[in-house]
């Protein structure tokens, strides 16, 4: 691949809506998908006369990301009205927090593409409410539908530390992660949970000196792939314009563009005149939020291992493959229910293999968390323990792991009541192996001969052994005690 | 020291605020605001280099609702002042530019 002679500098802004029960400055329920205008009151329709009551659960929810994100959370912080019009924000103004907000001056850590971890600075997390949404099917007018107006949704800008449309996405599928860890978001893409917004320019070197293009920010990208293509298309867009015009970035030539998902372009949108006055002022309807320590503390004891942080622990201290280590930190449900099963003495790769190739597909057919099923961390590190020790076999875990997530119970009793239970018991198994000597001549001298056919041979006595045994003899008892035998009768013949 | 507020400015603000003064009006509201601002200066005269800007005119704080649901209007209650309404939705003028505002 020929070098690329730019550098891509991507910040990027994030809304998120919070999982609270009700909006942020009223008790109206937040659903999804209901009659337009069902969950909406005099207060989320900017009614003259009425007073916002702040949702706590809402804030806590705002400084405990913060937090994860490794945020200052300022003592203090207050609302703010953002002026501006527009059909669905019914007040004419938007309560958010200009200064100070939740959190200030963080960072994320994201997985880079050389398998390490990059850091993301956060400059700012804050609360603001949503505004209503706007249909288009109503022939020549729109219709507005303020179900969702004064929902919590949480902002969170980063500095401009990305450096690729994969580092992009990777910083959009952590927080999401994140968010779904911490419990404060549900992170559902197809219910407009995750909202992004990247700020894009390039850095082109050029005899030693650096032109930075001008910066373009894309609106409202709502998947994880649109978010990553309209950062490919806008990279080679703008380098294709810089090398036409020339154009470098100056103060007030940051454009705003909107993303065609048909045509995979982004669309530059038509700059009002006027440039954007919010008249910030601080919201008298709302009293300040003081954080105090001890309120703080109670936040932070809701934190959790982030998953990033877990996912390469498996790795460094399980020494699973980064891949599976990924499929486990997938949600916070499955990565502590594995942990959990390993911290009780199983093995790691053993419980792995269990829960990936067993656990999660049941969970996923009966659309339930690992942790609904019947089957809990102690079950799973005893069923590891008895495939380690080889009192069942790895087809027969596999089959108690799915009975067991169906009926739940005591790995033990429910092997022996299946039958599953592998005999060990040597004096047995060598009588089975002296039956099928027996019965079975021509495979014998196969191998005792050394012919072409030895291996295949050996292989069908072994089976042959396991199957008078009804399956339930350990094969690698049956194969040192078949070797020993037939040695024995090379030695003798 | 006086400050002006001109026509251009009150014309701005009243763009801003979406409001439609004609020729007089502007002309009374420019003397009106500049009165105001003229006033409201005089306070600067005042050492606050000590003072705490304030937030807000009561020493409250922290005004909490838990995250409970309360009923809200039915959609015939939520629409009942709105000029015009269709299919549940408040109607309005087509909306061009379709960019969420929040």
């Amino acid at each position: 691949m020929e070098k690329k002679e730019y550098k891509i500098v991507v910040g990027l802004e994030i809304h998120v809506h919070l999982a609270a029960r009700t909006k942020l400055f009223c008790g109206c329920e937040l659903a999804y998908g209901q009659p337009p205008n069902t969950r909406v009151c005099p207060g989320c329709l900017g009614m003259p006369g009425v007073l916002p009551m702040m949702n706590k659960t809402a804030i806590e929810y705002a400084i405990l990301t913060a937090l994860a994100l490794h945020c200052k959370i300022p003592p203090f912080t207050k609302w703010d009205r953002k002026s501006y019009f527009y059909p669905d924000l019914p007040r004419n103004y938007q309560v958010s927090q200009f200064e100070p907000p939740v959190g200030m001056e963080g960072f994320i850590e994201i997985p880079s593409n050389d398998g390490g971890t990059k850091k993301v600075r956060i400059r700012r997390v804050h609360l603001e409410e949503d505004a209503g949404k706007n249909v288009h099917t109503l022939g020549n007018f729109s219709g507005v539908d303020f179900n969702r107006a004064g929902a919590p949704l949480l902002e969170i800008v980063t500095e401009p530390d990305m450096n690729s449309p994969a580092d992009v996405r990777a910083l959009a599928l952590e927080l999401q992660r994140i968010v779904r860890y911490l419990g404060v978001s549900e992170g559902d893409m197809q219910k407009g949970h995750m909202r992004f917004e990247p700020n894009i320019n390039l850095h082109i070197e050029r005899g030693g000196q650096v032109f930075k293009t001008p910066i373009s920010e894309v609106k409202n990208l709502n998947s994880f792939r649109s978010l990553e293509r309209s950062v490919s298309y806008e990279a080679a867009r703008q380098y294709e314009e810089f090398l036409e015009t020339g154009k470098t970035q100056q103060v007030g030539n940051k454009r705003t563009f909107g993303w065609d998902d048909v045509r995979e372009a982004t669309v530059l949108q038509r700059e009002k005149e006027e440039a954007h006055d919010y008249r910030y002022f601080p919201d008298p309807d709302l009293a300040p939020v003081k954080v105090s320590e001890q309120w703080l503390q109670q936040i932070r004891r809701r934190l959790c291992e982030l998953p990033l942080a877990m996912q390469n622990r498996f790795v460094s201290q399980y020494g699973l493959s980064a891949y599976d280590a990924g499929v486990l930190t997938g949600d916070r449900t499955t990565a502590e229910f594995f942990d959990r099963a390993v911290k009780l003495g199983a093995d790691p790769k053993r419980v792995c293999n269990l829960l990936t190739q067993v656990g999660l597909k049941i969970a996923n057919e009966a659309a339930v968390r690992i942790d609904e099923l019947k089957i809990t961390p102690e079950n799973l590190a005893q069923l590891a323990r008895m495939a380690d020790a080889g009192t069942i076999s790895a087809t027969a875990a596999n089959t108690l792991f799915e009975y067991l997530a169906r009926h739940g119970g005591d790995p033990d009793s429910a092997a022996r009541e299946q039958n599953l239970i592998q005999s060990s018991d040597s004096g047995e198994i060598e009588a089975l192996v002296d039956t099928v000597i027996a019965e079975q001549p021509q495979a014998v001298q196969d191998v005792v001969q050394g012919t072409k056919k030895a291996g295949k041979a050996q292989g069908f006595l072994t089976g042959q052994v396991i199957q008078k045994s009804g399956g339930q003899a350990n094969p690698k008892i049956v194969a040192q005690i078949l070797s020993k035998k037939l040695a024995a009768l090379k030695e003798g013949g | 020291m006086a400050r002006e507020i001109d026509e251009s400015q009150i014309r701005q603000a009243a763009q801003l605020a979406r409001l439609e003064l004609n020729e007089q009006e502007i002309a009374l509201f420019s003397r009106q605001l500049s009165a105001i601002v003229q006033s409201i200066e005089k306070l600067n005269e005042l050492d606050t280099k000590n003072v705490e800007p304030l937030i807000h005119f009561l020493p409250v704080y922290n005004v909490f609702r838990e995250d409970q649901v309360r009923p809200s209007l039915t959609n015939e209650q939520a629409l009942a002042n709105a000029p015009d309404h269709a299919d549940g939705y408040f109607k309005v003028p087509k909306i061009l530019e379709e960019n969420s505002s929040a």
